[in-house]
Formats: C-alpha cells, sequence, structure tokens
C-alpha cells in the first residue's frame, strides 16, 4: 500500500498532460488513508495500539528524510514515507513492537538500497510486510479480519477505493485484478472441490480490498504502458493463484512481491534496449 | 573509495542487519526457551521448585473424552464444530474431606463420570451409582461443563451440568447420589452454552447461576434446519446464543432475571467468572467471548451494567476462551487472564493479561493489557487457564492448556481457516462455505505452558522442563490439593483426549497452608468468600469460586505458598454476607477448616 497512491502519475510520454493532482494534492492520499484507519478504529477497534501505529510511522518518516538528505542531498516530502508507515501500522499485527519499527525500516531501506537504474522496484511495504511474514513469522501476522465481517465497511472501502482510484486513471489494475481473481477463485473451486464462496471469500474482506485498490497500483512500482499493467497485474493474479492452490495464506503479498520487481526489471531492460538503438540509428 | 560509495555500502550493510534482525531475534528466543529444558525431577525441584508427573492410569482414572457428532450436514466440518465439551470440576461431593473430580463426555450416548478420592492415592469411578453418569442420551443433547454448588444450602454441593442441549440440575442427596431437579428448578429446555457459573450476585445467601449461550438455543445440533449457524463475523459477531441468570428462589426454583437485571448480550459465550474487582461487596461478572470482545458487568448491588469498553477490556475483539483471576503481584488487586489464538504467522491474537491501571479504582476501574510485560502473551490456540502457586514459593503461576485440532501432522486447515474467516458475513457465517477439514490438523499438537512466576512482574515457560510434555488438545484445567499435601496437583481435560492427572511434587522447604470455608449466613458454599492472607509484609488475595477458567472449577478449598521460612502474621476472610473475619497468626502446613460466624 505504500506509494500507493503516489499523487503524480507519469503521463505516457509523448501525450503532455496536466497532472491531475497538483503539488498540494499529495496530501490526499495520506488523508484518505488515515481517514480509513481512523473509520476502521473507532468503529471496528482494528489497532490495539496507537503507540505501535505511531512508531511505525514515525520509524518510516525519521528514516525516509535522514536517507533522503544523504544519499539524494534534499529534504525529501514526508507523505510516501508517512504512507509506507501507516500501512505498516495498519497491515501488520503483532503483539510486540519492534516489528512495527523494523517493518517500517526494511521498507524505507529497500527503496534506497534495492534500485535497478535509479529506480526502486519493489512496492517499499510489500516488500517489508513480505520479509517480515517470511522472516518473522512466530511475531508477524497482518490484519485479515480486523475490519469485520459486515457489508458496510466493504460497500464503503469499495466505493471510495473505486473514486480515488479512477481519478487517478488506474482503476483498470484494479478491474483487471478483481475480474482475474474471481475467474480463478472459480476455477480453484472445481479444482479443489472447495465451496466457490470460501474460494471468493478473501476478496470479500477489508484488507484485501487495500491491496487491490491501492498496493497493486503503486506508480512508482508499476509498468509505464497501461497494456503493460493490465498484464502484471493479471500476471499478479496468475502468481496468487499458484500460491493459493499451495496454500499458502499471504498468497497476494508474495505473488505481487514476486511480480512487481520482474516486471519493472523487464521494463527496464527493454528501455535500455530502446535506449541502446536510439544510439546506435543516431550514430552518423 | 568516494563518500557517497561509503555511504552506499554502509547503507547496504545496514539493509543485511535489518534482514537478519528477526532470524537473530528468533535464535536468541529459541536459546533461551533450550535453556529451560531439563527432564529429571531434581533439577526440575533445583531449579523450578516442583515437578509435575502424570499419574491419571496409576490412579484409576482411564478417562478418554469423546466428542459429539452433529448433524451431517456439518460433517465437512466436525472436527471444528464439535471442538469443545471436554470439562473437569473439582468436588467434594460426599464430604469426606477429599476432593473428587467429575468430568464431562460428549458423544451421545457417552458417560460422564465422578471420580471418589479413595483416599490411598486412587480415584474410583462413582458416576454410575450416583445416577450422573448417563447424561448425554440422545434428545437430550451432550455435556460441555459442569459446575458444583451447594443451592439449597444443605452442606452439599449440587450439580449443575452445562450442555449443548437440555441443562440439568442434580440436586446431591447428602452424597448418596443425585436426584434430577431440573424442571422443578424452572430451567429451559435446551441451551448451546459452554460456560456457567454459581454465585450469589444480589447477597441474599443462595447461590445464583449464570449460563452462558454459545450457539443460539433455538439451535438443535443435531437436526439442523439450516446450515447458517455460525457466527456471522470471527471478530465481532452478536448471533450467538443469550445469557442466563437464574435467581434462586430458595424453594429449589429458580427465576431467570438477566435482562431485568442489565444482562442482555448474544455473543459467543465461552468462559465466565465472577469475583469482587471493586470492593464492593458485589461480585462482578467477566466473560469472555469467542468471537469478539470480552465483556465485563460490574454489579452494583443486584443490578448489572456491562463496561468492557469503559474499563478497556470490551475494545479490542479476539476469541476469549478463558476467565481466571490472580492476584499475581501479590498486592490485594486480581487480573484477568483471558486466552485467546496465536498461530506463527497467520493470527497472532496473543493471550490478555488485564492488570488494573495504577490509580484506577471503583467505577473509575480500568485494566491494560500486560500479558507481553509478563511473558504469558503468545500461547498458541489457548484455552483453560488457571492461577495457583504449583511450587509454593508464595507467588502465583499460571498453567495452560492448549491446542486446537490435532489430527494429520503434517496438513494444516489453516489456510482454509484463514480464507473464510476474513470473509464477509454471509460466506462466513453459513456452515456449508466452508472447505471441508478432510482430516488436517489445527494448531493441534501444542506444547502446554506452565509459566512461573518470579514475583517481579516476569513469568517464564517451564512445562517442558517441569514434566508437562504432552500435546492433547488440551481444553480445560483444574488446580487441587488431590491428596492433601499441601500442594496442588493439575488435572486437565483434553477433546478426543485422556484425562491427565499432574501430581505435584515440590521442594518440601517452601510452606504452605490451605482453607476450606463454610458459609452460615452467606451461602454454604462459601462462593465468592474473600481470603486475605498476610506474610512476610506482603498479601495474596484469593476467592472461592463457583467456576472459573474454561468449563472447570478447582478445588473450592484456598491453597497458598508462603515460601521458605515464612513469617506469618494473619488472615482475613470477608464472607459474602460482608462479615469480616480475622484469624491472627495461622499454623502453617494445615488445612484450616473455617465456619462463618453467626
Amino acid at each position: 500500500m505504500s506509494q500507493m497512491t503516489t499523487p503524480v502519475v507519469t503521463p505516457p510520454a509523448g501525450t503532455p498532460r496536466k497532472p491531475f493532482f497538483s503539488l498540494d494534492n499529495r496530501y490526499i492520499a495520506p488523508a484518505f488513508i488515515t481517514c480509513i484507519l481512523l473509520a476502521g478504529h473507532l468503529s471496528f477497534g482494528i489497532l490495539e495500539s496507537y503507540q505501535k501505529t505511531l512508531l511505525a510511522i514515525v520509524t518510516s518518516i525519521a528514516l525516509e528524510v535522514v536517507l533522503g538528505r544523504i544519499f539524494f542531498r534534499k529534504w525529501v516530502h514526508p507523505a510516501s514515507a508517512y504512507i509506507t508507515g501507516i500501512s505498516v501500522g495498519i497491515l501488520v499485527r503483532s503483539p510486540a513492537f519492534w516489528p512495527y519499527a523494523l517493518c517500517s525500516a526494511i521498507s524505507i531501506t529497500s527503496k534506497y538500497v534495492l534500485r535497478i537504474k535509479n529506480q526502486h522496484i519493489w512496492n517499499p511495504s510489500n516488500f517489508g510486510i513480505s520479509v517480515m511474514l517470511f522472516l518473522a513469522a512466530d511475531t508477524v501476522a497482518t490484519l485479515s479480519i480486523q475490519w469485520g465481517n459486515y457489508l458496510l465497511p466493504m460497500l464503503v472501502i469499495w466505493a471510495l477505493g473505486s473514486v480515488i482510484i479512477a481519478r487517478l486513471h488506474r482503476f483498470h489494475i484494479t478491474g483487471i485484478y478483481v475480474a482475474s481473481f474471481l475467474a480463478f477463485a472459480f476455477l480453484r473451486s472445481w479444482m479443489t472441490g472447495s465451496p466457490w464462496q470460501s474460494e471468493v471469500a478473501p476478496i470479500t474482506g477489508p484488507m484485501y480490498q487495500l491491496f487491490i485498490f491501492f498496493m497493486i497500483t503503486d506508480p512508482k512500482t508499476t509498468v509505464r504502458s497501461k497494456r503493460g499493467q493490465c498484464i502484471v497485474v493479471f500476471l499478479v493474479a496468475v502468481g496468487e493463484m499458484i500460491l493459493r492452490l499451495r496454500q499458502v495464506v499471504y498468497a497476494p503479498f508474495y505473488a505481487l512481491f514476486i511480480v512487481g520487481p520482474a516486471a519493472m526489471l523487464i521494463q527496464i531492460w527493454m528501455d535500455s534496449r530502446r535506449a541502446s538503438s536510439a544510439r546506435i540509428v543516431a550514430r552518423p | 573509495m568516494t563518500p557517497g560509495r561509503i555511504a552506499r555500502v554502509l547503507l547496504t550493510i545496514f539493509f543485511i542487519g535489518l534482514l537478519f534482525t528477526p532470524v537473530a531475534m528468533k535464535r536468541y528466543a529459541a536459546r533461551r526457551a533450550s535453556d529451560r529444558i531439563a527432564a529429571d525431577m531434581q533439577t526440575a525441584l533445583v531449579r523450578h521448585g516442583f515437578y509435575l508427573t502424570e499419574v491419571s492410569h496409576a490412579a484409576g482414572i482411564d478417562f478418554v473424552h469423546q466428542a459429539p457428532t452433529l448433524d451431517p450436514k456439518l460433517a465437512p466440518i466436525m472436527p471444528e464444530v464439535a471442538s469443545m465439551g471436554a470439562s473437569v470440576s473439582i468436588v467434594d461431593f460426599d464430604r469426606d474431606g477429599w476432593p473428587d473430580i467429575y468430568v464431562t463426555n460428549s458423544a451421545i450416548g457417552s458417560k460422564n463420570a465422578l471420580y471418589r478420592n479413595m483416599h490411598d492415592g486412587t480415584f474410583k469411578d462413582v458416576a454410575p451409582e450416583m445416577g450422573i453418569a448417563d447424561v448425554n442420551q440422545p434428545g437430550t443433547g451432550v455435556s460441555t461443563g459442569a459446575v458444583w454448588g451447594d443451592y439449597d444450602n444443605d452442606g452439599y454441593e449440587d450439580l449443575f451440568l452445562i450442555k449443548w442441549g437440555r441443562p440439568e440440575l442434580y440436586h446431591n442427596d447428602q452424597g448418596h447420589g443425585f436426584t434430577r431437579v431440573t424442571e422443578q428448578a424452572g430451567l429451559p429446555a435446551w441451551i448451546n452454552a459452554d460456560t456457567a457459573i454459581w454465585f450469589d450476585y444480589d447477597g441474599d445467601g443462595l447461590l445464583d447461576l449464570f449460563v452462558g449461550g454459545y450457539y443460539a438455543e433455538d439451535i438443535d445440533l443435531w437436526h439442523l434446519n439450516t446450515t447458517r449457524i455460525m457466527p456471522d463475523s470471527f471478530e465481532y459477531a452478536k448471533n450467538g446464543g443469550r445469557k442466563y441468570l437464574f435467581h434462586n428462589l430458595g424453594n429449589g426454583k429458580f427465576e431467570e432475571v438477566s435482562e431485568k437485571v442489565g444482562i442482555n448480550s448474544r455473543r459467543w459465550a465461552l468462559a465466565a467468572s465472577a469475583a469482587d474487582l471493586r470492593g464492593t461487596g458485589h461480585p462482578d461478572l467477566f466473560v469472555a467471548n469467542d468471537y469478539g470482545v470480552s465483556e465485563l458487568y460490574f454489579n452494583d448491588g443486584g443490578h448489572f451494567r456491562e463496561v468492557g469498553q469503559q474499563t478497556g477490556v470490551g475494545f479490542a475483539p479476539k476469541s476469549g476462551m478463558n476467565a481466571a483471576f490472580g492476584d499475581i503481584l501479590n498486592d490485594g488487586n486480581y487480573a484477568v487472564y483471558v486466552s485467546n489464538i496465536s498461530e506463527d504467522g497467520i493470527l497472532i491474537q496473543g493471550n490478555n493479561l488485564w492488570m488494573p491501571k495504577q490509580g484506577t479504582s471503583g467505577n473509575g476501574l480500568q485494566y491494560e493489557n500486560l500479558a507481553r510485560d509478563f511473558g504469558i502473551e503468545l500461547g498458541g490456540w489457548s484455552f483453560g487457564a488457571q492461577f495457583g502457586d504449583l511450587n509454593n514459593d508464595g507467588t502465583l503461576d499460571l498453567y495452560l492448556a492448549n491446542g486446537y485440532i490435532s489430527l494429520d501432522r503434517g496438513r494444516s486447515y489453516w489456510y482454509d481457516f484463514s480464507k473464510v474467516a476474513g470473509g464477509n458475513s454471509t460466506i462466513i457465517g453459513d456452515a456449508k462455505n466452508w472447505p471441508a477439514f478432510d482430516g488436517r490438523s489445527l494448531s493441534g499438537y501444542q506444547n502446554k505452558k506452565v509459566w512461573l512466576n518470579d514475583g517481579a512482574g516476569k513469568f517464564i515457560d517451564v512445562a517442558q522442563a517441569v514434566g508437562v510434555t504432552d500435546t492433547y488438545d488440551g481444553r480445560a484445567v483444574a488446580l487441587v490439593d488431590l491428596w492433601n499435601r499441601g500442594v496442588l496437583d493439575v488435572v486437565v481435560a483434553n477433546q478426543k483426549g485422556p484425562l491427565l492427572v499432574y501430581k505435584n511434587t515440590v521442594a518440601p522447604e517452601n510452606e504452605w497452608i490451605e482453607f476450606q470455608l463454610e458459609g452460615a449466613t452467606s451461602n454454604r458454599s462459601a462462593i465468592g468468600a474473600e481470603v486475605t492472607l498476610y506474610w512476610n509484609g506482603q498479601k495474596q488475595m484469593q476467592e472461592v469460586s463457583g467456576g472459573t477458567g474454561f468449563a472447570a472449577q478447582n478445588d473450592r478449598r484456598l491453597h497458598f505458598g508462603l515460601g521458605k521460612n515464612p513469617h506469618m502474621e494473619k488472615v482475613v476472610i470477608r464472607w459474602p454476607s460482608g462479615k469480616v473475619q480475622t484469624i491472627e497468626q495461622p499454623a502453617l502446613r494445615q488445612l484450616h477448616v473455617v465456619k462463618e460466624p453467626a
């Protein structure tokens, strides 16, 4: 979910267009996720501890500011780190304090270490959470049910998420994913004999909605072309399908963890090839 | 090397360090745990001051719990919906001065057992001749628990049988047998309950009865009209069974007054216990609910108000399965222990230890969850837990039973469970939407926890070191000095498993004292009587309970460990009637039988 709604969406090359959100509008995403957090907490008590969420946010912002200063020689705007921190605060569930700080630290640091051609390729919070689930499974789980199982919160998140994502021109990503998930759910039901309702069930949970609306749509870690985005998100759904057949509880996180960077690498490689070809053509 | 490059190398090292941190934490925790693994009794006695030896077979107890088989429509998830019913309660039903054991069975046609203490280290099942064995007959449901209380003050403990089905009240005929008095008492025809407690909520000297429903009471689990019987939410469900408070009218009849006195809930109750948490003289009621928040009812003298959110215990929803009180810091305040679910990497709810917040009391009482700080947070799929001084060192320890469904060791149901549990209420609420268990385990084969209290705010798990090595699906725990030796033994009821009797061997240098109370103006069982023991400049408070933990009842006799060479000061008994009795310097190493003064 980190950078889930990075405020400036890069328009396709050659089609100059005024960015939908101006600089000031970068606060919309943090404000929106804060509202979701507060609504979830005040209505369902999703946070057992304000301190843990605060720890995740503070760690995230502090590290971003320090690393940005050191490596980019500028004061990086904290909006992105705030979203990473709050995402960690919502999604990580642990009775201990340290996983919140550690997950934020891993998420932010990954942006500065795991870079190819000056681009980070993993969605930071997806990276951090996947690492924590994989390496600290005895202490960490993710939010899965704490938003209740009722229709109203589901409708609210679907409605608000759809509006935000549509305004960012990224609803096609969510749409393709949902359609793919549903198709694969019925396929899994047919293959495994599980009731189809149980296969569809995850997508009806609020946590999952956060994933499909925001994490997979992160502009910084999705490919540029619309067609490419559709293909990639379909492949995320395929990866999730495979992991679900292996009964991996956190299939969506791991699928994005694998497919997302792979797609970015391919794009970087293609850009590189295109640049070399252009240089060759340009050479007299 | 340029400064930028150096910074990048340092950052990479930092990043690798971050990635390695969880691995290091895990290794550190594993090393600490392995330090506490010891095998033989002598080592355990030296290190921890006690050792538990499982002696059920040698003691003549070969009871194995049988789970119910419910309506065939539930067959795919039968292990889950039929996962409770094993219970244990302690009673001296024949008043011979030796505690006896009553255990429930849960298959239709199966027999409950009443193990009479034969005074020679063995027990004999006398339930058939006493008339309380064949209580799971077709059409009447099955047993899920039992609590004992002398509702008619004739000096003999009577039996309330908790069931998924027709609840039963049996009158104890002076230890010679039991007479079924359910209809005369005015109890309802059907309740699907897992918890009940005896307590005198209105202080009239007569024991009343609280019963907490689990499945809705209009459901006959053997003849279902619908499969929509599951909770409509994993953590916010309110479609469970109703609650009952049966007010004892004193003529063998009870009147259901729950709504009248302010108890109105349809959460899925799994455990209840009562204690005077505010020093008002009225027992407050704590209810641990599955699929939701716990409820705390302050008793304002016969009328209750639910203060879960206000006090802090009713905000974060979990899967409450236990309610036990313990003065774990020897400061005259009760902590409340509620067990929940923790499964590595999937669901880390953590158990709750609700401690009174510093500076709060009375109607402003608030609690904070300090389970992690005290080291008793993670106990797997936790069920029954009881506080008791297992090594007689003067502080209350904690025994926790756990493990949900142990079937195929190599295959887990967790993936399917988590898939459906997170789904919409229309999906989770219908049993037919749940994938079939197909022989898989769900948090099975778990190691039990025996947490030893260091008296300074930390507990350490010594289960493996002190001989508790079983991995059955533990449900109910009862603590009792089975053989009048001045030590607490442990009896554990396991779902689809054997009844375990852990005989305790305690380092002899630690002293002890015990109290057996009998009410006169108060209810004769003295349930609700509060005993505060003062020694070595400290005090510990315990209360006679009419049911505590999960599906369990400890011995009504109160056991206090005192440590080495204690200087005994006094014991103060506050009877449910309000009378206060003080005994100066009671003798050590004795069971004191105390009757309420006229």
